[in-house]
């Protein structure tokens, strides 16, 4: 059967998914700083105002209503904790954390209530939780807006973790973590909402722990997350011009991750560059590389690079913050540097 | 102490109730006074929270529930599990990390749990489990039937962020959650007149627009009175109370703890108002109950408690590979 396929925002396809799951599982509930907006404004119950400090929930409160399209006070410790209790009694919340750099105020909730409940109750329990939240540098947005720290929640067991870099990724692999019993957490790209591409119509599922190889090539592998795979596709249409053909593989999900992709990709192309976003120490990207340094080792005919933020928390002032973002620039000189 | 003395006002007295009461007083405090021994033995590795001179409030609070309800508790939660029905076979099994405990040996006292049970877990965080009690009351709002969730939390504890963000959540979307307050006059070794800036937690409640009582939480019966009335109002869909219960524990903080912050005198002042020989000081003087019926409570209870050591020492250890199962419901 032929699927329809039209062009929608990264924006969109997550409104998407959710709106198609929503209709699908009455358990599912949205909760959230102003996913609708103007909760508890006279005469305004059935509308919505922002949908979301960004507007990707715009909408939903129409068609789902207050009871499942919950405004939450600026309360995360108290919310996310409430999706958890909700999750593990039966409900299937989603809950939306506004900028991921917030965790710092309700980490307790998502890793030792949420991420060990199942554990702790001997597989007796479970947490089918998604909470969405927003990364990425790019916006101005400085230290406490911008940051990425996908990797401190893939080093805890107990939580999955997505990264989508597409519009139809985001709609496809949202999909899949709402069906998913256990606590995923969907990093949305900021950078990436007016993105547009085709995505496909109705249910659209991509399993977690499968990545997808964005570009082929033979000469070097290039293992990109969220949006520095599009820096990475940038930097290999340069590449190309100098006669060098970079593969781009885009994990997808960095918990579960999809070692079989990566290892046969540098097995091809015998060199491997990471680029993340994130900072640099006990991150994605040293994970990745402490992979393939242990399973493919024989297979590299040059060190790993990886190109990376630096160590610092993302700085406010334009030409600081483009410091800051590994740029196809750098990606391009660390391959070429890799090729000799 | 702003003590309202009410249980003694129910009527018509009814003998089973009481009789149930009792019966689960005494099995909290046989189960938690043999839980000691077996540490002090070597016998239950890591840590152990005695809930002994506490029983009251647990099991005057969930005498009002069923197993649609859900109950969040703390460190101290033997006598939560207890009261709510959690098999006292699998809570031993659990404490000696075996297989067949109610956690699978993974949790432990500290976590120990069975949310079929509606228990949704003692707690290693304090002020852990605020949050979970609302997105309980959530599910139960969502269902329709009437459910209640109850938090279980002590005075330490409610000096924690979560019980803002906890009570306020409640309060504000009227959810059918309790939240029941154990001041037992210390949090670890620090006295509530130090570390709580009001003087009863039960005045906190005026702040999230929701009833506040303080009880004597050594009376069962005026914690099941007070309970009562708070879990009646959020069946009804009237919304969150507080309802703090000041009661004392008997032990240390954990099993280990030497207690030299508190006077010899004080455990004696507590020990001569024991619920549990209250209860039972109620009943025979209203000739409801015998101390011949009593003493054959009793005398069950110790047969039951010593049947659960039998079957949890019996038990085999889980196999060291079970350490790698129960992360996820499904990972490639």
């Amino acid at each position: 059967m032929a699927v329809a396929i039209r062009q929608l925002t990264y924006a969109q396809a997550i409104n998407e998914a959710m709106r198609l799951e929503m209709r699908r599982d009455p358990r599912i509930i949205l909760m959230g700083e102003d996913v609708a907006g103007g909760a508890g404004v006279i005469n305004f119950e059935s509308e919505d105002s922002w949908g979301g400090v960004l507007g990707v929930t715009k909408g939903l409160v129409q068609e789902f209503g207050r009871n499942r399209v919950l405004d939450t006070p600026i309360t995360e410790a108290g919310y996310i904790g409430a999706a958890v209790g909700a999750a593990a009694t039966g409900l299937r919340p989603i809950a939306e954390l506004m900028f991921v750099d917030f965790f710092g105020v309700c980490f307790d909730q998502i890793f030792d209530q949420g991420a060990k409940l199942r554990y702790m109750f001997g597989g007796k329990a479970s947490c089918p939780l998604v909470i969405r939240t927003m990364i990425g540098a790019g916006m101005g947005a400085a230290a406490q807006h911008s940051g990425c720290h996908y990797s401190v929640f893939t080093h805890m067991p107990g939580i999955k973790t997505v990264i989508p870099s597409t519009p139809a990724d985001a709609k496809g692999l949202l999909t899949a973590a709402i069906r998913d019993d256990d606590l995923v957490v969907v990093f949305e790209n900021k950078m990436l909402y007016a993105m547009t591409g085709e995505v496909p119509e109705g249910e659209y599922i991509i399993p977690l722990g499968k990545a997808d190889i964005k570009r082929e090539g033979t000469d070097v592998t290039i293992v990109a997350i969220s949006r520095m795979v599009h820096q990475a596709l940038a930097a290999a249409e340069e590449l190309q011009a100098a006669g060098i053909s970079a593969e781009i593989v885009d994990p997808r999900t960095l918990s579960p991750l999809d070692e079989e992709t990566i290892l046969n990709s540098v097995a091809k192309t015998h060199r491997l560059v990471i680029v993340d976003e994130d900072n640099p120490r006990c991150s994605a990207a040293t994970d990745i590389s402490a992979l393939v340094a242990d399973k493919a080792f024989t297979e590299l005919d040059a060190p790993i690079k990886m190109v990376t933020a630096p160590h610092t928390p993302v700085p406010f002032s334009p030409p600081l913050e483009q410091f800051y973002i590994p740029s196809p620039e750098r990606i391009v000189a660390t391959v070429q540097e890799l090729m000799g | 102490m702003a003590i309202q003395n009410v249980g003694s006002s129910i009527q018509p007295l009814d003998t089973s109730l009481l009789l149930r009461l009792y019966e689960q007083m005494e099995t909290i405090r046989q189960f938690e006074e043999q839980a000691g021994k077996e540490f002090a033995a070597g016998k239950i590795p890591g840590f152990v929270h005695l809930y002994a001179g506490e029983e009251a409030v647990a099991v005057g609070v969930c005498a009002h529930l069923t197993d649609e309800d859900f109950i969040t508790s703390h460190h101290r939660g033997h006598g939560h599990c207890i009261a709510k029905g959690v098999d006292i076979r699998e809570m031993v099994a659990e404490l000696l990390g075996r297989e067949a405990g109610s956690c699978r040996g993974k949790g432990g006292s500290m976590h120990i749990a069975d949310v079929h049970k509606g228990m949704l877990g003692a707690n290693g965080i304090v002020g852990g489990g605020y949050p979970l009690a609302v997105g309980a009351g959530l599910t139960a709002r969502a269902n329709g039937k009437g459910q209640v969730a109850v938090c279980f939390f002590g005075d330490g504890a409610s000096n924690q962020g979560t019980f803002h963000e906890g009570l306020n959540l409640a309060g504000i979307w009227k959810l059918p959650v309790v939240f029941v307050a154990e001041n037992n006059g210390y949090a670890e070794t620090t006295p509530v007149t130090y570390h709580m800036s009001c003087r009863d937690i039960a005045d906190r409640a005026a702040g999230y627009g929701m009833p506040g009582i303080t009880v004597d939480g050594l009376d069962v019966l005026a914690v099941y009175e007070a309970a009562g009335e708070a879990i009646v109002r959020a069946r009804r869909g009237e919304g969150p109370s507080l309802v703090e219960c000041k009661t004392y524990r008997y032990y240390g903080h954990f099993e280990g703890d030497t207690t030299t912050y508190r006077t010899k005198d004080e455990l004696a002042f507590y020990r001569g108002r024991d619920p549990i020989l209250g209860l039972r000081r109620f009943m025979v003087d209203r000739t409801l109950a015998t101390e011949q019926d009593l003493d054959a409570i009793n005398q069950r209870v110790q047969e039951r408690i010593a049947d659960a050591w039998q079957f949890a020492e019996a038990s085999p250890l889980p196999a060291p590979e079970e350490t790698l199962t129960d992360v996820y419901v499904k990972y490639p």
